[in-house]
């Protein structure tokens, strides 16, 4: 007999294709997503070995990260590895949403707004923000180049059994607290690599009562706190935000998918190698201060004297004195976008906040939506004309500034209040200071000139 | 893949703590479509600075990194090790390192060690205090070893087995090319599939 599992185990044991005493399992890949960074030495690869794509029908592309998010000229090292990307989705019968096309966007963002992410699959993509798509209650994780070739030839790929991990957030979100203020504060508790060699399940009332895109926010950030995979079990949100699209089942399918989808969340008495418990309703809007993701505190607190030599590097990277105000922190730049906060709930909130107001005079505010398909949306709500009304440059889809690989960058020493998921050093452009803050923060910043929560405008 | 057995050479001593892969290759070095050649990109904005351990003449020639806890966090890409590789280092030692960096480098048979935080510092200390110490990995008998430090070190067999004998993951995996077939002939045909373009 079985024992109690939890949602990790089930979807592992479901795709293990062989099993042997002191391998690692050999797992079935449900939907392998591909970019155009990570995939052409992979490909590459395949051509030297005489080996061809396994399975095109469950593998789907885009261009995001290199992409420029305003028409104009690619430069012509970028434009090659997006026309590599193209000839070798073409050569292999690869489904490709390249630029220009209404299905373009951050991949992240594409596969759940095509319903390609669904309950209980295997994900992964050569990208460490696959997490997000555990969001649904999918195995989904970050691969590299070999791997991502490895998945390209087999649809498979040999891995150890990770740990299992429990987050349980309880209680009531305080007004203002959104999913980034949740998972900063998860990060500032259990560290950089807290969550290092297991997979994360996000548990508890404050995360069920979260939207599909607020947990994609939460499951995203996983890999800040050294998880692979962060998890949500599904449930009637999930199902409510499946229904209906493109690529999710329907009819009978649709019923036998939620018989089985129901089957998934973790069984009362399963245990977890670790445990950790959040109350929701002490947590506040965060701001990171220093170049790793952990480095945070709350919108209320001041910087915080050096604890060692680490946090005495950060500071001076970043330009920062202990004991200041982080109200009192002037950004120079505003970044709405990034695989972690750029859909349509999180250009809701920031343009509900800047409705009838203007970006601070002299700070550069840019909102880039996380596809085609959100922007259409955005525009069809009118929210394109609040943002441009407010001062923000409104762009075309992909990761632009939060990783410095495409013309969207900071210069030295500029400032940046990010909804972005990593603040290393240089990470938004070389000698770029990154801030790490939710949408609502990073709007109400856009306003005020300084960090600031929507209350704030109010007094 | 390169084959690991033995190394022996000097090494560079990089102390600190969560090197994120932004920092072992900055972004804008990644829009390549080359696999080698990433070994100029190493650092790539710490470097510039003519102090940086990397640029110090003692140093030239290491082979083996010595590393701060939680090395390689962040970012999944791989230049991040073929950087490290085509920089000449076949060996990063630390107390710990991110998953998915260690996996990669496993796939190219460049081996992360982990030791405690002592016998990292200890390593540390001696080789800044000589940057000629050599230290010695032996994957066979899973020890680390340097004038000031014997300590041995874990990695699970399969992976040992496979550094030692230079093996190919895929070719690992089409062994089990008939149980691939059989469990996609029972994937339930209501899951995704996207039409061939």
């Amino acid at each position: 007999m079985i024992g109690p599992r939890t949602l990790a185990e089930k979807v592992w044991e479901r795709h293990v294709v062989h099993r042997a005493e002191g391998e690692p399992d050999l797992l079935y890949v449900d939907l392998h997503l591909v970019h155009e960074v990570t995939s052409p030495q992979a490909f590459e690869g395949l051509r030297l070995a005489g080996r061809a794509v396994r399975r095109p029908d469950l593998t789907v592309a885009t261009m995001d990260h290199n992409v420029p998010t305003v028409a104009g000229p690619v430069d012509p090292i970028s434009r090659t590895q997006m026309e590599t990307l193209a000839r070798n989705c073409a050569d292999a019968g690869i489904t490709l949403f390249p630029t220009g096309d209404l299905g373009q966007g951050i991949v992240h963002v594409i596969g759940p707004q095509m319903g390609l992410t669904q309950p209980g699959l295997v994900i992964v993509c050569g990208d460490s923000h696959t997490s997000t798509h555990g969001a649904f209650g999918a195995l989904a994780f970050g691969i590299g180049t070999s791997e991502v070739e490895h998945v390209l030839a087999t649809q498979t790929l040999p891995q150890r059994t990770p740990k299992t991990m429990a987050v349980t957030v309880e209680g009531d979100l305080p007004a203002g607290v959104s999913a980034k203020d949740v998972i900063l504060g998860i990060i500032a508790r259990i560290g950089t690599g807290g969550g290092a060699g297991h997979v994360i399940e996000y548990r508890g009332g404050a995360i069920r009562s979260l939207s599909m895109e607020g947990r994609m926010t939460i499951c995203n950030m996983s890999i800040e706190g050294g998880a692979r995979a962060g998890m949500v079990a599904p449930d009637e949100t999930t199902f409510a935000y499946l229904e209906g699209r493109p690529n999710a089942p329907s009819g009978a399918d649709w019923e036998e998918a939620l018989e089985d989808w129901r089957s998934l969340p973790t069984d009362d008495g399963a245990m977890f190698d670790s445990e950790v418990e959040i109350d929701a309703s002490e947590l506040r809007p965060h701001v990171s201060w220093g170049t790793n993701p952990a480095q945070t505190v709350t919108i209320d607190d001041v910087v915080p004297a050096p604890a060692d030599e680490a946090s005495a590097r950060a500071l001076a990277y970043m330009d920062l004195r202990p004991g200041t105000a982080i109200r009192d922190i002037r950004p120079d730049t505003v970044f709405i976008g990034s695989c972690t906060n750029s859909r349509i709930e999180d250009l809701r909130e920031a343009a509900g906040v800047l409705d009838g107001h203007r970006v601070r005079e002299g700070l550069r505010a840019m909102v880039v939506p996380g596809s085609m398909l959100v922007k259409q949306q955005a525009e069809r709500e009118g929210l394109d004309r609040v943002f441009v009304a407010a001062g923000f440059e409104w762009r075309d889809a992909g990761c632009s500034m939060c990783l410095g690989m495409n013309p969207d960058q900071l210069t030295p020493g500029e400032r940046c209040a990010s909804t972005s998921n990593r603040n290393f050093e240089g990470r938004q452009g070389r000698g770029g200071r990154t801030h790490l803050v939710s949408p609502a923060v990073a709007a109400a910043t856009a306003i005020a000139g300084h960090f600031a929560t929507p209350e704030d405008l109010e007094r | 893949m390169r084959a690991f057995s033995v190394h022996t050479g000097r090494a560079l001593p990089l102390d600190r703590a969560n090197v994120d892969t932004d920092q072992i290759v900055p972004a804008e070095h990644l829009r390549r479509i080359e696999r080698s050649g990433y070994g100029p990109f190493l650092f790539g904005e710490w470097r510039k600075d003519p102090g940086f351990v990397l640029n110090r003449p003692e140093y030239e020639g290491a082979t083996i990194l010595l590393a701060g806890p939680n090395f390689g966090g962040g970012s999944s890409r791989e230049h991040a090790v073929w950087a490290l590789e085509d920089a000449g280092f076949r060996v990063v030692i630390g107390p710990s390192f991110a998953d998915i960096f260690r996996n990669n480098c496993f796939k190219i048979g460049l081996l992360p060690v982990e030791l405690p935080d002592e016998s990292v510092r200890a390593l540390m200390d001696a080789v800044m205090d000589d940057p000629a110490t050599e230290i010695t990995i032996d994957l066979n008998e899973l020890r680390v070893s340097a004038a000031v430090v014997h300590e041995s070190f874990e990695i699970d067999p399969y992976t040992r087995w496979r550094l030692l004998e230079g093996l190919d993951d895929i070719d690992l995996t089409l062994r089990y090319a008939d149980a691939i077939d059989a469990f996609e002939r029972v994937r339930a045909p209501r899951l995704p599939s996207i039409p061939r373009s």
